[in-house]
């Protein structure tokens, strides 16, 4: 199997001038994410494990390190330099992430939001929102929730929304921090099914779990964070 | 992709200027006027790319050279350095070279602008609809009945009651009056639209209507559109890269969530910090 994203002494750190002090976040990070395969990051709150995926997703600037990605067309690209518009062209198309809570545009119907990234890929509106209540409802999210701005939606509500329109443009790497985190037992277990089948698509996933036993369902590969270091005083 | 807009070292001082203008002035020096010869910096050094379809994002806070960027570049002011370059269909046009029936032509068929004040964008003398159908005719529709039509159509598309399309923009709303403007701008479908604090001083709720139209807008038609904003909340809504400008200077450009989460200038971090 091919790996489809390679990270090397992966450091973050943030620097506060307000406060003139260096919090470090994920230090020493190296891993790698395949094709067809889950890698779960583990280890204790704190140890960055957020922050790795921010830095993938370019959310977070990364402090040093590299990490290359291998596009469609073959060729690596060190997500830790590329360009703005590369980046903004790769999470349209390849690089999907499903944060830990739902950020989404408001007054937008769910349905909509989940169809976004398809229409964005240039999928007809039509088709797009057929894929998306096809989603939700293997995701049971409920029929008459579909046409509503999730806004005043639940926790688990909101949660399977952004789950769907993570997964709905099968990106070819798939980031996922804590995706069934707020979800009932029943619901979880469609969500391992889901995840499952996408994997065996060929999606690469790099996936922050709550549950250690969500990482026995689905991980293929584990990579354990060690706590990072402590703050730095800086001086002017 | 090749970008629509690229914009090299654009610089703008008010006054005369003097060697000393660009070492006393800036971020460092907290103050855009120059201690030498009291030139106002308004713009220096701003650089940037926008693709075809992409919504830039210029934020700071007022004086900070942000508008001053826009209006160079739709031809509003004279720009003191640099370049710039309009590029459609493998055509390039260096925007600062250009002739003013040149600009004039660029103006009306290819570029957009929706100004804060409705009255740098309007014309109050004459009913929404002509305002409309004055951008139409300097875009070479001459017929009076597609005119109409057209007119009708885009109100339509921005929300303005087709019943009032013969009203005056003077007894309309300040959130209709910045409706009709959006109209206005789009009537020629401009590959490129900038907006200069559109949302400023609305009501909430038209402030929503306006940037849900703005983000349909972008949506349908692949508009590429430049943004300038003090407002975090428009700039997380519509962009999806950003600027941040402070006395004249491009501090810090990245990736909007980037720019919001892990902003990496001292100012842009207490800007950030400071949003409700």
């Amino acid at each position: 199997m091919n790996p489809i994203l390679q990270i090397e002494n992966l450091n973050k750190h943030f620097t506060l001038h307000e406060q003139g002090v260096q919090i470090p976040s994920c230090c020493g990070v190296n891993l790698t994410a395949t094709t067809g395969e889950l890698t779960a990051l583990v280890g204790p709150t704190g140890a960055g494990k957020s922050s790795v995926l921010k830095c993938v997703y370019r959310t977070y600037l990364p402090s040093s390190g590299s990490m290359l990605f291998t596009q469609a067309d073959g060729t690596a690209i060190d997500l830790s330099n590329a360009s703005e518009s590369e980046m903004l062209h790769l999470r349209e198309r390849d690089i999907g992430f499903v944060t830990q809570f739902l950020h989404c545009l408001p007054r937008k119907a769910a349905v909509d939001i989940v169809a976004a990234p398809l229409v964005r890929q240039g999928e007809s509106i039509v088709n797009a929102r057929d894929k998306a209540r096809e989603l939700l409802n293997t995701l049971n999210v409920p029929e008459r929730l579909w046409n509503v701005p999730p806004a005043t939606f639940s926790g688990g509500e909101k949660q399977r929304v952004n789950l769907a329109r993570g997964l709905i443009a099968k990106p070819r790497l798939l980031l996922l921090d804590e995706p069934t985190a707020s979800l009932d037992p029943h619901t979880t277990d469609r969500v391992v099914d889901l995840l499952n089948s996408i994997k065996q698509q060929g999606v690469a996933m790099l996936a922050i779990f709550h549950h250690p036993a969500l990482v026995d369902r689905l991980a293929d590969q584990v990579v354990e964070l060690a706590m990072a270091r402590h703050t730095l005083e800086l001086h002017a | 992709m090749k970008p629509i807009l690229s914009v090299q070292g654009l610089s703008k001082i008010h006054g005369r200027g003097c060697s000393k203008c660009i070492e006393t002035t800036g971020p460092e020096q907290e103050t855009n006027i120059c201690s030498w010869c009291g030139a106002v910096v308004a713009a220096h050094n701003v650089s940037f790319e926008l693709h075809p379809g992409e919504i830039l994002g210029i934020m700071g806070e007022s004086g900070s050279g942000k508008s001053t960027v826009v209006k160079t570049l739709f031809f509003d002011e004279e720009p003191t350095s640099g370049s710039a370059q309009f590029v459609e269909y493998d055509h390039v046009w260096n925007l600062f070279e250009l002739n003013a029936a040149q600009r004039r032509w660029l103006r009306n068929h290819r570029f957009g602008m929706v100004y804060q004040n409705p009255h740098l964008g309007l014309n109050f003398n004459v009913s929404a609809g002509g305002n409309i159908a004055e951008r139409l005719l300097m875009s070479d529709l001459v017929n009076y009945k597609a005119i109409r039509e057209r007119a009708l159509d885009l109100l339509a598309r921005t929300e303005v009651l087709a019943d009032r399309i013969d009203d005056s923009p003077k007894k309309f709303s300040g959130g209709m009056q910045q409706r009709v403007q959006i109209a206005k701008a789009l009537a020629t479908q401009p590959p490129l639209l900038f907006l200069d604090e559109v949302t400023t001083g609305l009501d909430l709720s038209v402030q929503a209507r306006i940037l849900d139209l703005i983000l349909e807008i972008q949506q349908e038609l692949k508009t590429a559109m430049v943004v300038v904003t003090h407002d975090l909340g428009v700039i997380r809504l519509l962009t999806s890269r950003a600027m941040v400008m402070k006395y004249g200077r491009v501090i810090e450009t990245g990736l909007t969530d980037q720019i919001l989460e892990d902003p990496q200038h001292a100012y842009t971090q207490r800007l950030v910090a400071s949003a409700l």
